[in-house]
């Protein structure tokens, strides 16, 4: 059956069973938004194209599936760069689809031009530029196929626009035939049999174990397995900013987040163990520190589907390349094996009470405000976080508050975090928690944001009212780039460069009512729980609350770029019993 | 000119896609690690090209630019060939000033090293040498010292020696290997 390029783009994406896509229509990619009306796709019209790339990011961290983000060439490509980016450093499935100039023009600088293969080249797992109608199907499934099998990523798909205006013959490549067309792409998932026999006795030898779980586990849908393998073992578990929620924050095994802004219990418990079984995750610089000072008595047991991940910072002991759910539950079922053979598990009672010593020691902690004392940013997030309803799934930006969020949500439940970790971009929260938004309708989604990062992106609440997408928006505002002002308070001498931003522009909340949103501003402690209590009953709009917070608050414990993890700073009052940490 | 003893010699094939060499050279520059060479061609199978490259492994450990060249999507299989157990063979293009007194000398020194004559001019010859790279070196040398006007290599290119069988080590294959990309 002859079709044109666009009704095939359209007919690919509808058998990927794509329900959502977000973008924006232009010149080059204008064919394929006319059959886009007969089908039964929703498509959101954004207002701006990186706010459809964290849309599709959102969108993926909670659903699973890949976002998808369709717009034009040239300038439109170009704001897509930062999505990408994010989504490949996060392992995020994400197509994009992009147009491009005519394949005649190709090469000629011709008008919304750009070399969107060129540029996007290192922030995909893969792109390809179609160069023919009858190439759109297989370019698709392999899109699509690529961007959501070994580790997850963004891939892209630059399509001219004489190929969607071309007729071709509609059909859809099988699997033999996709996997034909991509010899060179056949990711491990099945660990080594050996490898993780060997891994099984390490685990059951080990007297300071501990589980190092990140964003892998996630992916890999594997919270189940790691929570049936640290319950067997009985062994503690510490939780990256990238694997918030992929082990209950309220398990007794759980210690939360490690690294630069992780708990004290965390980190020590990862520089003292003997051995980390390190699921899903990438010995990244902000979890080790000073790597030469990081975990050395530690052996290393790395299960990773990318081959690349291993030995790239740390040399593990016993290497698995494989999906971390087959992975995860094959070592189970080799430590049953062991068990039931006469092997018995190494005594870790003093390993454990040393743990728990250090827990009751140095919890999480800030000075709560004096009556009349500027409003804690902590104090918010703990209000929030006692009125969410069961399920909220919590998005935030990028700065102090995305440290507070995550160290003072409680995650107990998988999918229910989504931010920007390896990229660090600010501007994600808004456009992000609207695609987990789209992705979970049935969930209460708040966006924790900073009054910097929401300037850069806030515009994408018009979207959310015009489209109804009801999210919540909580602004930590301090009036500061914070995160920064914190390091020049604390390593450049209080010399505070470009970080204050003016507190009364704007005012958030005429902006919020401006963009169709309900804007609430709170400067009190007895505000702050009518507000959150009003917002949680608003569910036919976007809700914005300005929660004016106190500007030196600094995110502890903090482990300083360049420091050991062992040098980390606490909050002053814990310092007087840092030899506790031992 | 090629002091090798640190580098490694990788033969790649990959799919023959537009911009499989801009994503084999983006790669080495994002992640910091340096090409001596690097020369491509069609491969024995349609639509495969082998890719050789000349890898300087002071850069960073040859394992992890394996891994990281064997996660691009086109690239199907990755051999490392060692010096000892391979042949190399490079072609070098020279023109070299002479006056005609002189002449004789470049062409008997061609003549030595078994290369060719490809055109000669009144004040200039140029001449061409297929061979080992390390035999292309001395050559180059020699021929310095008359004054090289213009001079080209390839890079080289290079296959597993055949005489002893399991020449070819392979790193990783992902037809064969149970795969290895991420
Ligand atoms: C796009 C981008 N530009 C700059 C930075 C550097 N940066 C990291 S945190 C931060 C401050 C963020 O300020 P705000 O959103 O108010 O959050 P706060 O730290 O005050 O909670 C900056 C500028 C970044 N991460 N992303
Ligand atoms: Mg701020």
């Amino acid at each position: 059956m002859k079709i044109t390029g666009a009704q095939a783009l359209i007919r690919s994406l509808e058998m990927e069973n794509v329900e959502t896509i977000f973008g924006l229509p232009g010149g080059c990619i204008l064919p394929a938004y006319d059959p886009l009306l007969d089908s039964p796709i929703r498509h959101i019209l954004v207002r701006h194209e990186q706010g459809a790339g964290h849309m599709a990011e959102g969108y993926a961290h909670v659903t699973g599936r890949p976002g998808v983000v369709l717009v034009t060439s040239g300038p439109a490509a170009t704001n897509m760069v930062t999505p990408l980016m994010d989504a490949f450093m996060d392992s995020i499935p994400m197509v994009c689809i992009t147009g491009q100039v005519g394949t005649a023009a190709i090469g000629t600088d011709a008008f919304q031009e750009c070399d969107t293969v060129g540029i996007t080249r290192s922030c995909t797992k893969h792109n390809e530029l179609v160069m023919s109608a009858q190439d759109i199907p297989m370019a698709i499934r392999q899109a699509f196929h690529i961007a959501t099998t070994g580790r997850p990523g963004p891939t892209l798909v630059d399509i001219p626009k004489d190929c969607l205006t071309n007729m071709m013959d509609w059909h859809w490549p099988t699997d033999e035939e996709v996997a034909e067309s991509l010899p060179g792409y056949r990711p491990t998932t099945k660990g080594h049999a050996r490898m993780i026999k060997e891994a099984a006795k390490l685990i059951l030898a080990s007297e300071r174990p501990l589980l190092y779980i990140g964003g892998g586990v996630l992916k890999a849908r594997a919270a189940e397995a790691v929570r049936e393998l640290a319950e067997l073992t009985n062994i503690h578990v510490v939780t990256t900013l990238m694997a918030r929620g992929a082990f209950p924050d309220d398990h007794a095994l759980c210690l939360g987040m490690p690294g630069m802004h992780g708990n004290a219990t965390a980190i020590t418990a990862m520089q003292q163990s003997d051995l980390l079984i390190n699921i899903g995750a990438r010995f990244d610089d902000r979890i080790t520190g000073k790597l030469s000072e990081f975990a050395k008595e530690a052996k290393v047991i790395h299960v990773d589907i990318d081959p690349a991940e291993q030995g790239k910072v740390r040399k593990p002991d016993v290497p698995i390349v494989g999906d971390a759910k087959y992975v995860t539950e094959e070592l189970i079922k080799a430590i049953r094996d062991l068990l039931q053979t006469g092997s018995t598990q190494a005594d870790t009672g003093a390993w454990k009470s040393r743990v728990s010593g250090w827990r009751e020691q140095f919890p999480l902690s800030y000075a709560p405000s004096e009556p009349g004392e500027a409003l804690k940013p902590q104090f918010c997030l703990e209000a929030l976080r006692d009125s969410a309803p069961e399920g909220t799934i919590l998005v935030s930006g990028v700065g102090q508050h995305q440290m507070w969020s995550s160290q003072y949500w409680t995650f107990n439940e998988p999918y229910t975090w989504v931010n920007s970790g390896g990229l660090g971009t600010m501007g994600f929260s808004v456009p992000a928690a609207i695609g987990a938004k789209v992705g979970r309708p049935d969930r209460t989604v708040w966006a924790i944001d900073g009054d910097g990062c929401f300037q850069m992106t806030a515009q994408e609440l018009v979207t959310a009212s015009v489209e109804r997408i009801p999210i919540k928006v909580a602004i930590l505002n301090n009036s500061y780039l914070g995160m920064v002002r914190q390091w020049q308070e604390m390593f450049y001498e209080e010399r505070y460069s470009e970080v204050y931003l003016s507190p009364e522009v704007p005012n958030f909340v005429m902006w919020a009512e401006a963009m169709g949103c309900v804007g609430i501003r709170v400067d009190s402690p007895e505000e702050v729980q009518p507000a959150i209590d009003k917002a949680n009953s608003i569910n036919d709009r976007p809700v914005v609350i300005d929660f004016r917070v106190d500007a030196r608050e600094k995110v502890f414990p903090m482990v300083p770029a360049g420091y050991g993890n062992d040098d980390m700073l606490l909050p002053e009052w814990q310092e007087p019993n840092r030899g506790g940490l031992k | 000119m090629s002091e090798i003893r640190n580098h490694h010699i990788l033969s790649v094939l990959v799919q023959n896609r537009p911009g499989v060499l801009a994503r084999v050279a983006s790669l080495f520059a994002r992640r910091g690690f340096n090409i001596f060479s690097l020369a491509v061609a069609p491969a024995e199978d349609e639509g495969f090209s082998r890719i050789t490259i000349v890898v300087d492994v002071d850069s960073a450990p040859l394992e992890q630019v394996v891994k990281q060249l064997f996660k691009l999507i086109e690239v199907v299989k990755i051999s490392e060939l060692d010096p000892r157990r391979s042949v190399e063979r490079e072609l070098l293009l020279a023109t070299v000033r002479t006056t005609a007194e002189q002449r004789g000398q470049v062409v008997e020194l061609t003549n030595i090293f078994e290369g060719k004559i490809l055109a000669v001019g009144a004040e200039a010859i140029t001449v061409s040498l297929d061979g080992h790279p390390d035999k292309l070196d001395d050559f180059e040398e020699l021929l310095a010292g008359y004054g090289i006007v213009e001079l080209q290599r390839t890079g080289r290119v290079a296959l597993p020696k055949l005489d002893r069988e399991a020449r070819l080590r392979a790193v990783s294959n992902k037809k064969t290997d149970n795969g290895k990309a991420g």
